[in-house]
């Protein structure tokens, strides 16, 4: 067993679940642009070429469609490939192979192939990059059926749940956001999985529900703490999936509390937020109308100012819940 | 040949009729290519379709029953009433699925000899495409990244001379679509599709290309189709919908794969009509035979229809 204290950031934890899953399976390999370069993928590729090899480590020129595709592909023919996109805007080049082809393979195909595919898509924002170097995309691969989307928000369920993307049968997109890159925490050194589909309590409370997932569940548990000071007693879910839903967990908090707060780093409208709430409104539970705090339905900008404006952190989330909830 | 010929003619009544309701593009004109194509492949060997996969699906040795069951839409077809006549796969014979979506196969085809080339299986993949394809920009990122990386793929380009109904004048400033894989610095050839002792030349000798490393091999087929884009002939459908001139089609006709393999069999001796009509009877018993088969098979369950969502 590894010691409780062994911590590691964010973009390492991923980094050890690639080389731990290579070293124990030879169908995986990771494809993708700037595989060997810490400018596109952080350090989460450190050390991957050396041990393996460029030809399971293949950095590949700039052609989103094709390089999915032949992810998709090498699944169909028995591979585990991960794909991975450097900046989720440049992965709606890749829509036809992930939507079209790999989540709908299994089905069209009765059940004779799957496609055991990871595409891996990192969400990199702020740092006045405008509105084609910042977008949280998420919700468009959750509308899918035949796509699982997981995203992590901890060291930990980095780790776990890329293990388990790559070990799935399905079509998993794994999204990460580079704001939690540096973030360390306890990760144990052995392989070990986090299941696809299950959430977790991160804070029990009694008075509301926060549910969030990603960098917003991070900002969660900071909001969490001021909200006590106050005396607001947040029970804060971290979904880790957004397809499938852990609703049960879901269900039996809002039961409990009979409200609802949802955070998203995503768009307001037919979103993470949207599904969230409808699902919560469906349940019966809610005693109080939902609370969202989500990007405004506008692209990003670049200046500062208005990015300041734009993106929903923890303070706006103790903002938004003390001004609806105070008792 | 002669099989994927009378198999498709067989739809014919079925679609008019209506008991076939998938959108069936049928092969009939171009059979030389896939026969003559996966003739020269191993069982273990791979190739992707598109919409029009009729004739690949049967030349790899895809089961007829299954497939006319699938067309029938029902619960014993190859894909089990999920895919229609559009999706056909077989992977026990290599295969690996098909899809409508103009050029959406091509780099998975790329992806399956990538992985060939991984597990150094010696394996050879061909992507079958249409002429329509040549516009979508997947096919030269997928060529590129195939000659990067010296891949074990066949681009067999099936050009039928329509994009739809489309020709290929009015798509392309020049219809010379071998070239296209030139500046990738890809050996590519040009052939008549409609003769299938050609195809079958060109064919192995670019699979031996492939299986020692010399690949990727293009090759485009000139052929042309002897039935609608989709069904049997738009005009007896009642469409109209198919606008090639008439004296084009009589002149195709001429070119019949079909007829022209009879005739070069004939004249050299090798068969003669008589035994040519006892394999057509005996072909035809089988493709009745599938035709019942899928006829009398149950539709899937209304209670699976969510099954094959995820594999558990």
């Amino acid at each position: 067993m590894s010691s409780k204290n062994r911590k590691l950031s964010y973009s390492l934890a991923i980094n050890e679940a690639l080389h731990q899953t290579m070293g124990t399976d030879n169908s995986v390999f990771l494809i993708g642009q700037g595989v060997k370069s810490p400018w596109y993928v952080g350090n989460t590729a450190r050390g991957l070429l050396e041990r393996f090899g460029p030809q399971k480590i293949i950095d590949t020129p700039v052609s989103e469609n094709a390089i999915t595709g032949c992810a998709v592909g090498a699944a169909i023919a028995g591979m585990r490939p991960v794909v991975v996109h450097p900046r989720m805007d440049f992965m709606l080049y890749a829509l036809d192979p992930i939507i079209n082809e790999a989540a709908n393979w299994y089905y069209m195909n009765g059940g004779n192939l799957s496609v055991p595919v990871v595409i891996w898509g990192i969400i990199n924002r702020g740092g006045e990059q405008a509105a084609q170097h910042s977008q949280a995309l998420h919700g468009i691969f959750a509308h899918i059926p035949g796509l699982k989307v997981v995203m992590p928000s901890t060291p930990y369920d980095a780790k776990g749940l890329m293990v388990s993307a790559i070990s799935d049968d399905n079509p998993v997109v794994f999204i990460d956001d580079r704001w939690l890159y540096a973030v360390e925490d306890y990760v144990p050194k052995e392989i070990y999985s986090v299941e696809i589909g299950k959430g977790v309590i991160r804070r029990n409370g009694k008075d509301v529900t926060l549910v969030s997932v990603s960098y917003m569940a991070y900002q969660s548990v900071k909001a969490a703490k001021e909200l006590e000071k106050s005396g607001i007693d947040v029970e804060i879910i971290d979904l880790r999936s957004i397809k499938p839903i852990d609703k049960n967990l879901l269900f039996k908090s809002i039961k409990k509390t009979g409200k609802l707060v949802v955070a998203d780093a995503g768009w307001k409208t037919c979103g993470f937020s949207s599904e969230i709430s409808a699902l919560a409104g469906e349940s019966g539970y809610l005693k109080l109308p939902v609370l969202r705090i989500t990007l405004p339905d506008c692209p990003a900008p670049a200046s500062r100012m208005l990015e300041k404006a734009y993106y929903p952190d923890y303070k706006k989330i103790v903002a938004a819940v003390k001004k609806t909830f105070k008792k | 040949m002669i099989k994927i010929r009378l198999v498709e003619e067989s739809f014919v009544e079925p679609i008019v009729k209506g008991e076939i309701k998938t959108p069936c593009h049928l092969y009939t004109g171009e059979e030389a290519i896939a026969t003559g194509v996966c003739a020269t492949l191993n069982l273990d060997d791979r190739v992707f379709g598109n919409h029009r996969s009729h004739g690949h699906y049967l030349a790899k040795g895809g089961s007829l029953k299954k497939m006319v069951a699938e067309i029938y839409s029902r619960k014993t077809g190859c894909a089990k009433g999920r895919g229609g006549s559009m999706h056909l796969c077989a992977p026990d014979v290599g295969m690996m699925g098909a899809a409508p979506i103009v050029g959406g196969t091509i780099s998975l085809a790329v992806g399956s000899a990538l992985a060939s080339k991984i597990k150094k299986d010696k394996r050879v993949t061909v992507s079958f495409f249409g002429d329509g394809a040549t516009g979508e920009g997947v096919l030269y990122e997928s060529l590129n990244f195939a000659s990067l990386k010296k891949l074990s793929i066949i681009f067999a380009c099936e050009n039928n001379l329509y994009s739809t109904h489309m020709p290929i004048n009015e798509c392309r400033p020049d219809s010379d679509i071998y070239k296209i894989a030139l500046p990738f610095d890809i050996k590519s050839f040009r052939v008549d599709g409609n003769d299938v002792l050609k195809v079958y030349e060109i064919a192995k000798k670019s699979v031996e290309m492939c299986r020692s490393g010399k690949g990727p091999v293009f090759i485009e087929f000139l052929t042309y189709r002897l039935r609608g884009h989709v069904g049997p002939d738009d005009n007896i459908q009642g469409t109209h919908t198919d606008i090639r001139p008439k004296s084009e089609i009589e002149k195709w006709r001429k070119k019949d794969p079909l007829k022209k393999f009879e005739k070069y069999l004939i004249r050299n001796k090798i068969t003669d009509d008589q035994k040519l009509k006892s394999i057509k009877k005996e072909i035809e018993k089988e493709v009745i035979t599938a035709h019942n088969f899928a006829k009398n098979s149950p539709y899937p369950k209304e209670n699976e229809l969510e099954k094959y969502v995820f594999k558990k």
